[in-house]
């Protein structure tokens, strides 16, 4: 077979098509892109928590991002047996002065990690959170301890703003 | 498609065929050649035609009064249920049209399992069939968020999140799927764009399926190839136009029981709580129809794992005509394959109830052997049984075994008698 050289056409062609792929490309781009949070959906990014009615042993739950925040005031038992966990048996090792940076204060994303239903305080193995969908038991630390969720439980971004409130996000 | 040609007999209906050859179309339609043998089970096709039209004519209806926003989506389902004029009839007929539609298409889908209408040369109305399936799902998801009710809202939940299983970018299409950090009202409104599309898909792949089977033309009970037209055949008109009306009729009294007598015995009480993203119900269960896969998605303990384990058992229905290594299409000359037929039945059914009770304990195990065994049948038992399975004879025709052929063909027409 003879060998086939490259020609003017063929230049033309390949060109063609490049140009055309990066126009389909950025025309498709815009409507992919509209599905994601939009403006107003990440102006809500912040929320403040008044937690001065909170006593020890008790949580709330706010909502922050349409998702459920858990503020739990946690009491000395519950402090003393989530740091006296080994990392080694845990699925996902953190230690609890990571996750609690107050450790009386438990700050932390009220979703399961698994398929993202809401845990059950107080309940399960560990004395923590359960999780009704499918079976996920936390410790008091919100960590992962048996069942089918692969992370512990999202600590999100918060800090107080003075000793009675806390702005999440 | 069609063998014979057709010439409209009036002058203008010539001047039209000439131009838009719709008579000849309308023509090979009534015309068309169909195995004279097929049973009851044949009927459903024309069945879940009648299910498609229904969602979709019901569906514009509801349409005309709902509200996608999740402030009003849950009262204005109400509002239909209440005040709108035979709004309560239309809303039932189409939230058990879903689950008729469903019963149909397995009954659709086993029985072309039990005479191996998937096989050489009808595999791409087949796959068709699949993706008709898949979307069937999809828009049954979508369609039961659309309430906006505790099982709505955390169903889209949980099925939303089976996608951040998927390693790096999963979260991030999670978020795209919602436009937002949680199923809202952005997830609302696409929901339901989604949910008007997929119906219209479906008809347009119901027209390419039926397409794909004009072209070999049906299986049959006894699953030979046939002539066509010839004595095994009669024509799709008036015979199996009768038939599949006799059978749709059946079919619509069972649709009514439901639809008058028991409008909410296959949803969840649940739903008829406004969606809460505080609070998830303690015993989350899809509908009936999607019970099988989701005791596959619990059964394995890997989060991942689980994901690709039940779409895989969907999409492994796809691979069907080439893990079937048998060259007999009817399970009727198939002896063993007919008892593993069963076998997988039960293996589907008892999968279905184990995903309707809580994933723990006995239920667990049990959903665990049923998983396996659901791989095993298609992955092992399929492609080995047709090379080790001692089949029966087949006759050459359908007429042949009637009129007294072999003593082996009339024993044949007996089992088959049997089966259905």
């Amino acid at each position: 077979m003879p060998e086939k050289k490259t020609k003017r056409r063929d230049f033309l062609f390949t060109a063609t098509y490049a140009v055309g792929a990066v126009g389909v490309g950025a025309t498709i781009w815009p409507m992919i892109d509209q599905m994601n949070p939009d403006a107003s959906v990440k102006a809500l990014a912040s929320t403040e928590v008044d937690v001065s009615s909170v006593n020890p042993g008790k949580t709330i739950t706010v909502l922050w991002r349409g998702k459920p925040v858990f503020i739990r005031r946690r009491t000395q038992e519950e402090i003393a047996e989530a740091k006296a966990v080994s990392l080694k048996d845990l699925k996902h090792p953190e230690k609890d002065e990571d996750r609690a940076k107050d450790p009386e204060w438990l700050v932390m994303l009220g979703v399961c990690t698994h398929l993202g239903c809401v845990p059950l305080d107080q309940k399960g193995d560990y004395n923590g959170w359960f999780c009704p969908c499918h079976g996920s038991h936390y410790d008091t630390s919100g960590r992962i301890r048996k069942g089918p969720a692969p992370t512990n439980m999202e600590i999100p971004e918060y800090k107080f703003v003075n000793s009675n409130t806390i702005k999440i996000g | 498609m069609s063998d014979h040609e057709y010439t409209p007999k009036s002058k203008f209906g010539k001047w039209f065929n000439d131009r838009l050859p719709l008579l000849t179309l309308a023509s090979h339609l009534t015309d068309y050649p169909t195995p004279k043998n097929l049973n009851y089970w044949w009927t459903f096709g024309g069945i879940l035609t009648f299910c498609l039209l229904t969602q979709i004519i019901t569906g514009l209806v509801l349409a005309m009064h709902y509200i996608a926003h999740a402030d009003m989506a849950f009262d204005s389902v109400e509002h239909i249920m209440r005040d709108v004029n035979y709004g309560w009839l239309i809303r039932y007929i189409h939230a058990n049209g879903a689950s008729m539609f469903f019963l149909a298409v397995y009954i659709h889908i086993f029985r072309s399992l039990f005479y191996g209408s998937y096989k050489s040369p009808r595999e791409v109305i087949w796959i068709i069939g699949i993706i008709i399936y898949l979307l069937m799902m999809a828009a049954a998801f979508l369609g039961y968020v659309l309430p906006w009710g505790q099982m709505s809202f955390w169903g889209a939940t949980v099925i939303t999140n089976l996608f951040s299983a998927i390693p790096l970018v999963g979260e991030g299409i999670v978020t795209w799927l919602w436009g937002g950090y949680s199923v809202d009202n952005p997830t609302l409104t696409r929901f339901f764009t989604l949910h008007y599309l997929i119906p219209f898909l479906i008809l347009g792949l119901v027209v390419l399926h039926i397409w794909a089977l004009h072209v070999p033309g049906n299986n049959n009970p006894v699953g030979i190839d046939i002539q066509k037209p010839s004595k095994d055949t009669v024509p799709f008109h008036p015979y199996i136009v009768i038939k599949d009306g006799f059978a749709l009729l059946m079919f619509m009294i069972v649709f009514a029981f439901f639809v008058f007598y028991t409008p909410n015995i296959l949803g969840h009480a649940d739903n008829y709580i406004e969606a809460n993203p505080l609070v998830t119900p303690a015993h989350i269960v899809p509908e009936w129809y999607l019970l099988p896969f989701y005791a596959i998605l619990r059964s394995v303990p890997d989060k991942l794992l689980g994901v690709i384990a039940m779409l895989s058992a969907i999409l492994i229905l796809a691979a069907l005509p080439w893990l079937d290594t048998s060259k007999i299409r009817s399970a009727v000359f198939r002896p063993l394959y007919r008892q593993f037929y069963w076998i997988l039945v039960a293996d589907v059914l008892i999968l279905g109830y184990v995903g309707a009770m809580p994933a723990e304990g006995l239920y667990l195990l049990i959903a665990r052997v049923a998983t396996a065994y659901y791989f095993i049948h298609f992955l092992v038992i399929l492609p080995i049984l047709g090379f080790k399975e001692k089949t029966l004879p087949v006759p050459l025709s359908i007429t042949e075994p009637v009129l007294g052929g072999s003593p082996n063909l009339a024993g044949a027409r007996i089992k088959n008698k049997k089966n259905l």
